[in-house]
């Protein structure tokens, strides 16, 4: 069965998409994931609601995804191994479909020795490549893990994430491989600040046809502030901050105008690239400027 | 080797302060080995304990004893007489030793004094690491020797998380990531196909989740 997706059938009709990513709040608070999807809402082509990243308990990715729905934004689901076992995974999957939500991006998770919670027990019973095709069983098979078929399959266009930046590369590339085999239909990546080091994956993404496989979506996270790309450097696995960026938002009167800017340039940059089908923009708790950057990067208006 | 380390030492003190004649009894085999709970660490103990029991005002009567293994029972046995008219065993053992002489001496009270930690290796003097989980389920074959459900801290078994980086884990930049020494392990060795493999979901009944394990040899049952 079809995803009934917005975003694979723009990507299937060779739309270049505009993804962003929503961080739900430290409470209940419905209104404000109400408002940062009312921002979004015809701006981008569909929004990423996160699933207690960096291991911080936030409002529930799957009721935030309903929530934003709810409000006309198309959301993408990300779902991490790191809380629950495959039981409530595929619980959770079927949840999602039953509310409406036909996006799933398959991911391990950050360690709870990061978040606010780092007393807990982990699960990881699935990996993110053992995830994906989780999801590509229960949807194209009609079965769940244990073999049991299921009346009614959960309709999921398939996501998975790559950090083209970590080292080695070509193990990073290996892995994007599986990803893609185990049923990935989409990726998403780390955003991008080093062009070069971003080509030059992409290159071998293309040297093992991954891109005619899979659409490959490249990150993009505007900068505040010179303590931002600081942290970013110190915490981000293998990010490398090219220095002509640290100098533009150091020297610059507006830093945040100098990050939109560069960000903005990026997105041009990266449309340029052979197999790169759209952008996901990561504005971590800076949501509003995110129509901004996709009418500075020519990307309006989105097609319905 | 099962590794073992002493719990602090004011956590032992607490727990012998209504005693006045322990039995402080020490394991020679894994816990020697590491330097936890051999024949030096049972005498060291035992005057450290004699020590804080006299700032209380007690004068303390330790039995120092040393087992071959405590976590059988032909040794144990052997220390019966040994331990008549002590209040307390203090057991300088694994979890699985403590247990063990627990059973075996039901009118007493039994105590750890070691923490357990981990089924590891000797890396240094003095430094050890966890290698193996006693899955049950032996996947070496796959991962060119190198345990990911022990060595990487999500147990992922298709490649490394988005936070390996240069060979680092992202929880711990002391610790080797254990998808990059595979990765490295099974390039030395020309067996790169294997980790293009998709490794499906694991069965990990064979493990602590499918609830406490044991093993029937029936070959060695008499």
């Amino acid at each position: 069965m079809k995803p009934e997706s917005k975003l694979l059938r723009l990507l299937d009709n060779g739309e270049f998409v505009v993804t962003a990513e929503l961080g739900p709040p430290k409470s209940c608070d419905a209104e404000l994931v109400e408002k940062k999807a009312e921002i979004l809402k015809n701006y981008v082509d569909a929004v990423n609601i996160t699933d207690n990243q960096t291991a911080i308990v936030r409002l529930s990715s799957l009721a935030s995804a309903v929530l934003v729905q709810q409000k006309g934004v198309e959301a993408v689901l990300q779902m991490t191994c790191r809380d629950r076992n495959r039981i409530a995974i595929q619980s959770d999957i079927l949840g999602a479909c039953a509310l409406g939500i036909n996006n799933i991006l398959c991911i391990t998770g950050d360690h709870q020795s990061f978040g606010n919670h780092s007393q807990a027990k982990n699960v990881f019973d699935l990996d993110s490549v053992q995830l994906i095709y989780t999801v590509k069983q229960m949807r194209d098979e009609q079965k769940f893990l244990s073999g049991e078929e299921m009346k009614k399959a959960p309709a999921m266009f398939i996501g998975a994430a790559a950090n083209p930046f970590a080292e080695p590369m070509d193990l990073r590339v290996i892995r994007l491989d599986k990803k893609v085999r185990a049923g990935a239909e989409f990726i998403q990546t780390q955003p991008v600040f080093d062009l070069e080091k971003f080509k030059l994956w992409m290159e071998k993404v293309r040297d093992r046809g991954l891109d005619e496989k899979t659409y490959i979506i490249a990150g993009v996270m505007p900068i505040r502030s010179v303590k931002m790309l600081k942290f970013m450097q110190a915490h981000v696995p293998g990010v490398a901050i090219p220095q002509v960026l640290v100098e533009e938002i150091e020297n610059s009167p507006e830093p945040e105008k100098a990050g939109i800017s560069f960000a903005v340039r990026m997105i041009e940059d990266l449309k340029k690239i052979k197999g790169v089908r759209g952008v996901h923009i990561m504005a971590v708790e800076w949501e509003k400027v995110i129509p901004e950057m996709v009418k500075k990067a020519g990307l309006l208006p989105r097609p319905s | 080797m099962i590794i073992t380390q002493a719990r602090p030492l004011e956590e032992i003190t607490a727990i012998i302060k209504p005693y006045r004649k322990v039995a402080v009894l020490g394991c020679n085999t894994c816990a020697a080995v590491c330097y936890s709970g051999g024949e030096k660490e049972v005498g060291v103990l035992s005057g450290l304990l004699r020590l804080a029991q006299k700032k209380i005002g007690i004068e303390l009567e330790t039995f120092e004893l040393c087992l071959e293994r405590q976590c059988d029972d032909e040794f144990i046995l052997t220390i019966k007489d040994k331990v008549d008219g002590v209040e307390a065993i203090l057991s300088l053992a694994c979890g699985g030793g403590v247990q063990k002489v627990a059973e075996k001496f039901p009118n007493l009270p039994v105590y750890p004094v070691l923490n357990t930690h981990f089924i590891g290796v000797n890396l240094e003097q003095g430094v050890w690491a966890e290698y193996c989980i006693g899955c049950g389920n032996c996947l070496l074959d796959l991962t060119g020797g190198i345990c990911s459900l022990a060595r990487c801290a999500k147990s992922l078994l298709n490649g490394p998380c988005g936070g390996s980086d240069k060979g680092k884990c992202e929880v711990n930049q002391e610790n080797d990531c254990a998808w990059h020494l595979i990765y490295e392990k099974l390039n030395q060795t020309n067996r790169l196909e294997l980790l293009e493999e998709i490794q499906p979901p694991r069965d990990w009944s064979s493990g602590r989740d499918g609830g406490p394990r044991k093993i029937k040899r029936e070959d060695l049952s008499l």
